[in-house]
């Protein structure tokens, strides 16, 4: 058989740790990380202060860009793989992004509905100040 | 490590039941990485109060009056500059280079404080003006979120003191490898924590 028996450390490129290797071996990983994460950064700044964009879009825009961007920070900073010495690391991050969907679009859905049941905006500005 | 000698040598691997339980080093990281996501989570709450309650002004400024874009993006580019380094310092580490180490470890810790240091002064510029975590729910939850990503990142500066004193005096041991990898596990994460609140607080609450 081929596969390796453990799965990797999270943060680890290789199973084999204990043996030293010089430090040029990932040094362009993690510079590759840094440009591209670079470059999502800029274009989310420039996305969110241009007018040349439809403005209803810009949200949307920023959102992907960030979850873009935290995938390069996974891959290229974390060294999360899709190989089968990553399935466990893989799993629980799946099931950490799982739970923070639902908080996240839970809260956003019952909230917004909540608030569209409240009474018109005015009357409530003149009976509470939260 | 047998499995090490296997990989080297090119034999095929024992099945993970021959092999017995995984190496320490997987072990602890692994149980850091569910720790670390678990924080995730509980960021993720942080996130949904502030989207909830972010237009909750109570006639008080809102973020768009507030915020300073320029600021932001100098604190983006330390937090991104010092993930990079901490990478750097990890690799020193692989290569047993103190020297290397002891330099990654400054310059993350050097851009990290910088980034603490701005924070800081953006709060106390807010609550100079007025703009306090009691004027409103916006304020409130906004200085929950962003205050315990900036709890999250001085603790960090803590732990890489220590860290650095342990490499000084206790050197590269195999104990003292594995907290080296799991800070740099929690500051890569701390790192990607802040893509997500730079987009939704910063950028997002600009935009109308």
């Amino acid at each position: 058989m081929t596969a390796t028996s453990y799965n990797r450390a999270p943060g680890d490129r290789s199973i084999v740790t204990d043996k030293e290797e010089p430090i040029s071996a990932g040094a362009l990983v993690y510079t590759l990380g840094l440009a591209l994460a670079v470059i999502m950064t800029a274009l989310s700044f420039w996305v969110a202060n241009t007018s040349l964009l439809w403005a209803a879009g810009v949200p949307l825009g920023l959102a992907v860009l960030a979850i873009a961007q935290m995938g390069i920070h996974l891959v290229f900073f974390l060294h999360i793989t899709t190989g089968p010495d990553n399935t466990n690391n893989v799993m629980a991050l799946a099931f950490g992004v799982l739970i923070v969907l639902l908080v996240m679009a839970g809260s956003l859905v019952i909230m917004t509905n909540l608030n569209g049941s409240m009474m018109p905006a005015d009357l409530m500005d003149m009976q509470m100040h939260y | 490590m047998n499995v090490t000698a296997a990989v080297e040598a090119g034999e095929p691997l024992p099945s993970a039941s021959e092999a017995g339980p995984a190496p320490k080093r997987v072990v602890v990281a692994y149980g850091f990485w569910i720790f670390l996501l678990s924080d995730i989570v509980m960021f993720s709450a942080l996130f949904a109060s502030y989207a909830v309650l972010r237009h909750a002004t109570a006639g008080g400024p809102s973020g768009a009056q507030l915020f300073n874009q320029t600021r932001v993006a100098i604190e983006t580019a330390c937090l991104l500059a010092s993930s990079y380094t901490c990478g750097l310092m990890a690799l020193a580490v692989n290569s047993r280079s103190r020297l290397g180490t002891y330099v990654g470890a400054l310059l993350t810790f050097v851009l990290g404080a910088a980034f603490l240091a701005l924070e800081i002064r953006e709060f106390a510029d807010m609550i100079a003006q007025g703009a306090s975590p009691q004027r409103s729910a916006f304020l409130s939850s906004f200085f929950a979120l962003v205050g315990c990503h900036g709890v999250h990142v001085a603790a960090g500066l803590v732990w890489l003191a220590a860290m650095m004193a342990q490499v000084a005096v206790k050197g590269f041991r195999p104990a003292v490898l594995r907290r080296l990898q799991c800070f740099s596990l929690f500051w890569h994460a701390l790192d990607i924590v802040w893509v997500g609140l730079f987009t939704v607080v910063y950028l997002m609450g600009v935009t109308p």
